[in-house]
Parts: structure tokens; C-alpha cells; sequence
């Protein structure tokens, strides 16, 4: 704590101040000591981060370059899923497929729901209560997601699977419910519920933080001109909160992407087939469970393979990401608050 | 509003309203609708902290908790989480322990010294990382890792490193906003009386924000420590103990809970004493009991520092 420097330049008793002291003191940087380690040292910590993110698309880029570059033989002989001269994109494909449909269906169900609670917490609940309330919706996210896996499985697929059953006979004409409703009930559409019960309290927290900034005024005004409250909402918070909604949406959808063990502890996994079959079983897997289901007992190129799918999946969830941010911040500048 | 505005509101509105019931009806379905939406988020918290209870505290004992799996075959009831417990601990602090300084330090670096450009990117790229998939860090390490270590190379640090590639964000996050609630007044007296800049940041901004820092801290730890697919990539599994980060593979209860369930029944012979057929599902639902009130904790514990220790900011 010795590092409180004596009064004023120290390096420049007299004569002309030398170079580097005159420009930082025109840069307003008097910092001396420590003070300028520190700097340094919490400067140094943000770049980490930014050179972390870096350095995980470049080495993924980089051990995913020798399956991207090899020939289709090899690749195939290599993995033991890729039957005889199968590409990596003609496999990876459809896992893109899989891993798009469970997570747009579960955004489906999930939004509306999301929606609903944040309106619910920002407008309905009683307001002593409503911290509370949303305590318990930000519970869903402590959950962990292995956990989610197991009760998936041994306790949602029994529920929902007469559901799924009467979906199949009355609306198989349906693209999404058509085909053998799995008999276990370990198909996507499983998977999707599960995986919306998962962001849900992503979405409803952002969205809930969005309704209640929406001017105190527009509402007022509404409620002055006799509109009842579900029209005050419509007229004066959902149009306030639109793009907060839409990002939000994007940032579950982001999760939903990546999520792994719920997929992979639930569903009964297909590969190489497009398949909009919902219902049925082995028709779909993720890029993130089939990852995690062969990484164990991968060598060699099958590696090399595995990491390059799971850079599909990076660049695909980053895609996601950084849109959502985006306008996130962009909203910021432009809230219509002001 | 008064008593008197509050009534003349009410008239007007029952007058605006009375001649549309199409309109009220609409009113009362959302209502209903809305508070739908809030009853079916509930159902699945509920029914799953219930089954996990149920199902778990049967299996909860003593030996549970103190016993590994080593040489725990088939049916065989004398088995425990003892090695995961402990992996979890260890690897989760390892995680903590790289995160939170690195994490800290960046909030500190956003909130009282980041102008432009650079401030802006690792705001923007920090929230970009809080949603990379938890299997793509997993991948990351390895791919980082083996490259130095050799192909099969699955180490305890790997995992923490996995995990706080995806704890790190959070922290950054949580932090900063504490940082940022802390009164401009009390570092200006701080200057005032010739304190140094960074003496002033860990005397009065990172004291007064301590309770706000620990409740983010703590939060950002329970998330992670239910990460199951890192792990399962980057640590891989084993059934005895190990308490050595950077030699051999370990357990962690997440992978444990996906190890078990995936086993499936187990056979007993007709005659078999001491064997249980689905003892791995039982052990999978006992382990989840434990994962889950030490997650509950971990947020119990956060939100009481949180309300007992926050500075009284007028």
C-alpha cells in the first residue's frame, strides 16, 4: 500500500518534461504506480475474454480441417456411423435438420408461455407477490439438465404419449404428425416440450424486464380512453415490447440449440433422413447429443468429424446470438421510452 | 389515483364498456389465458421436484454418500456417489477459481475504466458467450488440450477449464452490474482524499458491492455445476475416487446421474441375494436429489447474502 506517490512528476524533476509524461498528461492518463498495473491487469482480463472466444473457433476450425479436407472414402471408413461414401455435410445435414426442428418447435411452445408469464408477473400478479413469482419461474433455469433428461423420460414420455397417440390418429394427415407414433414415446416431439420447459425462464425474463418498461404514460393513456386492461397491453406494452420479445425468443432459440443432455437421455436417434415425422421414433438426432452420444468412443478422423459438427453448431448458435444482441442493443439506443 | 378518480375511472369504464360485452369477455379470457400461462410453467417445476424427492430419498443413506462405485457390479445396492460428490466439488472449484478473477477483473475493466471500442466488443462478445452450447466448450478444450497431451488425454482441470469458459460470461455479467449501482459520490471522496485509483476500486468500490459480488458469484457457480455434457467430453468417467485434477479421469454427479440412467435394468439371477434390478435408476434419482439441493442451496444462499449484506444505498 506504499504505492501513493509522492506529489507530482517524479520521473522529470526539471528541465523540459520528457515525451511520454507531456502526452499522457494531454491524454488526461496522470495514472502512476500501480495504478497502472492495474489497469493493465483488468484491461488484460477483458482481452482474455475477447481472445478466448477467439481461440475456440480457431482451434475448433483447426482439429475440424483434416475431416472438412479429407475425401469422402475416408471419412466414411473412418467414422463407423457414416455408411460407404457418405460426405460429412451429406451427414451433418441432417443432424443441422434435427437439431433446427426440435428447436424451433420447442420456441413455439415455449414463447406464448413466456410471454404470458412475463405479462403475468409485469401486470396481473399481485404486486408483493410478483418477485416472488418470477423467483420461481428463474427456478425452471436452476434445474439441472440431466435432471431434465431423467424426468423426460421416466416421467413426461409416459404423460404426454396418449396425447401424442390421439395426434397421430385424428390429425396424421398433418406433415408433423404423420408416420408410427413412437410407442415409447422417446420422439422429438418429447424432446420439444422438455427443451421448452428448459427456456422458458430465459424468455420470460427478458421479456418480463421489456413489459415493465414500457411508459407508465402509454398505459395510462389507454386506460383514460376506456380501453380494458387485455386492451391496454395490446395497444400500449406489446407494441412497446415487440423487439425485446423477438430477441429474447432468439436468445431461447439460442439455448434450445445447444442443449445436449435432454436431447440425448430422451430421444431414440435416426440419422441421414429428413424427416418431419414428429412423432415417430428414430427420425432425428442433434448435432449436440449426437456428440455427446459418440465422443466417448471416438479416435482418430471419427475425432476430427465430431469436432467439425460441433463447429456447425458453434457458428450456428453464435449466428443466433449475436443477431439476438444486436437488437438488444440497437433497442437500447432507440427504446421509445424517451 | 384517489379513492374518487379510482370510482369515476371504474364508471367510465363500465359505461365505455357496457354496450361491447364482446370486448369485456376478451378482457376476462386473457386474464384467464395469462394466468394459465403462469399455472403450466409451474406444473413441470413442481412434478419434477416432486418425482426427484420421491424417487431419491429412498436411496439417500450414510453408504451413499460415503461409498464410490468401485466394484459395484450389475444389481449390487452397496454402491455410492462418494467419488462424484467429491469430483464435482473439486472440479467446480477449479472453475471458480479460474473464473472468478478473471470475471471480476473484467467488470472492474468494463465498469470503471472501458471507453470505445475495445469496451464495446467485450461487452458484446461476453453476452455472445453466455449462449455458446456447453458440448462446444467441452469440444473446445479437448481440441485445445489434446493437441499438447496427446489424443486420450481427459484430466479434472479440463473440465474446470470447459466450465469456465461458460461461468466466466456469467460472472462478467452479474458483476458488472453490481459494480455499476455502486455511487459515483464514494469514489469522488475517495479521490478526494488522495487515494489512488486502484486502492479505491478494492477498498471502497469492491467493498461496498461485496454482497451484490458474492450473490452473482454464487448464482454463476450453480449454474455451472449442473453442466453435464463438458464434463462427459472432456473428463470422462470412472468409478473410483479421484482427487487430483491433473491426473486421470474423474466423476461428477451430473455425469454420474447420465452414467446410471444409462445403464439401464440390471439382471439378477432368481437366487441372487442383494441385487436390485433397476438400481441404476434408483441410484440416477438419488444422485439428483443430492445435485439438486446443493443447486437449491447455492440459490437459497445467493439471494439471502444478497438481502442481508447489500450495503443501504440512499
Amino acid at each position: 500500500m506504499t504505492t501513493t506517490d509522492s506529489p507530482q512528476p517524479t520521473a522529470t524533476p526539471k528541465g523540459p518534461v520528457s515525451r511520454a509524461t507531456a502526452r499522457r498528461r494531454r491524454s488526461g492518463d496522470t495514472e502512476r504506480g500501480f495504478s497502472r498495473v492495474f489497469r493493465w491487469i483488468a484491461t488484460g482480463a477483458g482481452s482474455l475474454i475477447l481472445a478466448t472466444l477467439a481461440a475456440v473457433a480457431l482451434f475448433l476450425l483447426l482439429r475440424a480441417w483434416p475431416a472438412i479436407t479429407a475425401s469422402d472414402e475416408e471419412i466414411s471408413s473412418a467414422v463407423g456411423r457414416y455408411p460407404e461414401g457418405t460426405s460429412l455435410l451429406e451427414f451433418i445435414g441432417p443432424l443441422i435438420f434435427g437439431t433446427l426442428l426440435a428447436a424451433v418447435l420447442a420456441l413455439a411452445l415455449a414463447t406464448p408461455v413466456a410471454m404470458g408469464i412475463g405479462l403475468f408477473i409485469s401486470h396481473y400478479a399481485p404486486r408483493r407477490l410478483a418477485q416472488v413469482l418470477g423467483y420461481l419461474v428463474d427456478l425452471l433455469a436452476a434445474i439441472p439438465s440431466v435432471v431434465y433428461g431423467l424426468w423426460g423420460f421416466l416421467v413426461l414420455a409416459p404423460v404426454v404419449k396418449p396425447i401424442w397417440f390421439w395426434l397421430g390418429d385424428n390429425l396424421g394427415w398433418f406433415p408433423l404428425f404423420a408416420g408410427d407414433v413412437s410407442a415409447t414415446g422417446k420422439s422429438l416431439a418429447t424432446v420439444s416440450v422438455v427443451l421448452a420447459v428448459m427456456i422458458l425462464p430465459i424468455i420470460t425474463a427478458v421479456s418480463r424486464e421489456v413489459f415493465l418498461q414500457t411508459p407508465k404514460l402509454h398505459e395510462e393513456a389507454a386506460l383514460a380512453l376506456g380501453a380494458t386492461r387485455w386492451e391496454m397491453i395490446r395497444t400500449a406494452v406489446l407494441p412497446f415490447g415487440r423487439s425485446g420479445v423477438i430477441s429474447a425468443a432468439m436468445l431461447g432459440l439460442g439455448r434450445a440449440l445447444g442443449e445436449t443432455m435432454a436431447v440425448l437421455m430422451i430421444i431414440s436417434p435416426g440419422f441421414l433422413i429428413y424427416s418431419l415425422q414428429i412423432l415417430a421414433g428414430a427420425q432425428h438426432q442433434t448435432i449436440a447429443a449426437y456428440i455427446a452420444l459418440d465422443f466417448a468412443e471416438a479416435t482418430g478422423l471419427a475425432v476430427n468429424a465430431l469436432i467439425a459438427t460441433g463447429l456447425a453448431l458453434f457458428l450456428i448458435t453464435m449466428a443466433v446470438n449475436m443477431i439476438a444482441r444486436a437488437i438488444v442493443a440497437r433497442r437500447k439506443e432507440f427504446s421509445g421510452a424517451n | 389515483m384517489s379513492t374518487a378518480t379510482m370510482e369515476s375511472t371504474e364508471r367510465t369504464r363500465a359505461l365505455l364498456t357496457s354496450s361491447e360485452p364482446r370486448r369485456k369477455s376478451v378482457d376476462r379470457l386473457m386474464t384467464v389465458l395469462i394466468w394459465a400461462a403462469f399455472v403450466v410453467a409451474m406444473i413441470p417445476l413442481v412434478s419434477l421436484l416432486w418425482t426427484v424427492l420421491v424417487n431419491g430419498s429412498g436411496r439417500i443413506s450414510i453408504d451413499f454418500l460415503t461409498y464410490s462405485m468401485r466394484g459395484i457390479f450389475g444389481g449390487d445396492p452397496s454402491g455410492g456417489i462418494y467419488h462424484a460428490i467429491m469430483g464435482t466439488l473439486i472440479i467446480t472449484g477449479w472453475a471458480a477459481l479460474i473464473s472468478i478473477p478473471i470475471g471480476l477483473l473484467t467488470a472492474i475493466y468494463l465498469v470503471e475504466y472501458g471507453r470505445g471500442a475495445l469496451a464495446r466488443s467485450v461487452t458484446f462478445f461476453v453476452d455472445v458467450m453466455t449462449g455458446i452450447p456447453s458440448i462446444v466448450a467441452g469440444l473446445f478444450v479437448v481440441a485445445l488440450m489434446t493437441i499438447f497431451l496427446g489424443p486420450g488425454a481427459r484430466f479434472g482441470i479440463m473440465g474446470a477449464i470447459a466450465l469456465s469458459v461458460l461461468m466466466i460470461p456469467v460472472v462478467v455479467r452479474s458483476c458488472e452490474e453490481m459494480l455499476k449501482l455502486v455511487p459515483n459520490e464514494l469514489r469522488e471522496a475517495s479521490y478526494a482524499l488522495g487515494v489512488p485509483k486502484w486502492l479505491t476500486i478494492v477498498r471502497v468500490v469492491l467493498r461496498t458491492s461485496v454482497a451484490g459480488l458474492t450473490t452473482g458469484i454464487l448464482l454463476a457457480v450453480a449454474r455451472v455445476i449442473g453442466e453435464t455434457a463438458p464434463l462427459l467430453v472432456a473428463v470422462g468417467i470412472t468409478d473410483s475416487i479421484n482427487l487430483n485434477a491433473f491426473e486421470g479421469r474423474m466423476t461428477t454427479l451430473p455425469v454420474f446421474i447420465y452414467r446410471q440412467y444409462s445403464q439401464g435394468p440390471a439382471t439378477c439371477r432368481e437366487d441372487q441375494l442383494n441385487c436390485i434390478v433397476d438400481i441404476s435408476n434408483q441410484n440416477a434419482w438419488g444422485a439428483a436429489l443430492v445435485l439438486i439441493v446443493v443447486v437449491m442451496l447455492l440459490n437459497i444462499a445467493g439471494r439471502l447474502v444478497n438481502r442481508w449484506f447489500a450495503p443501504k444505498l440512499r
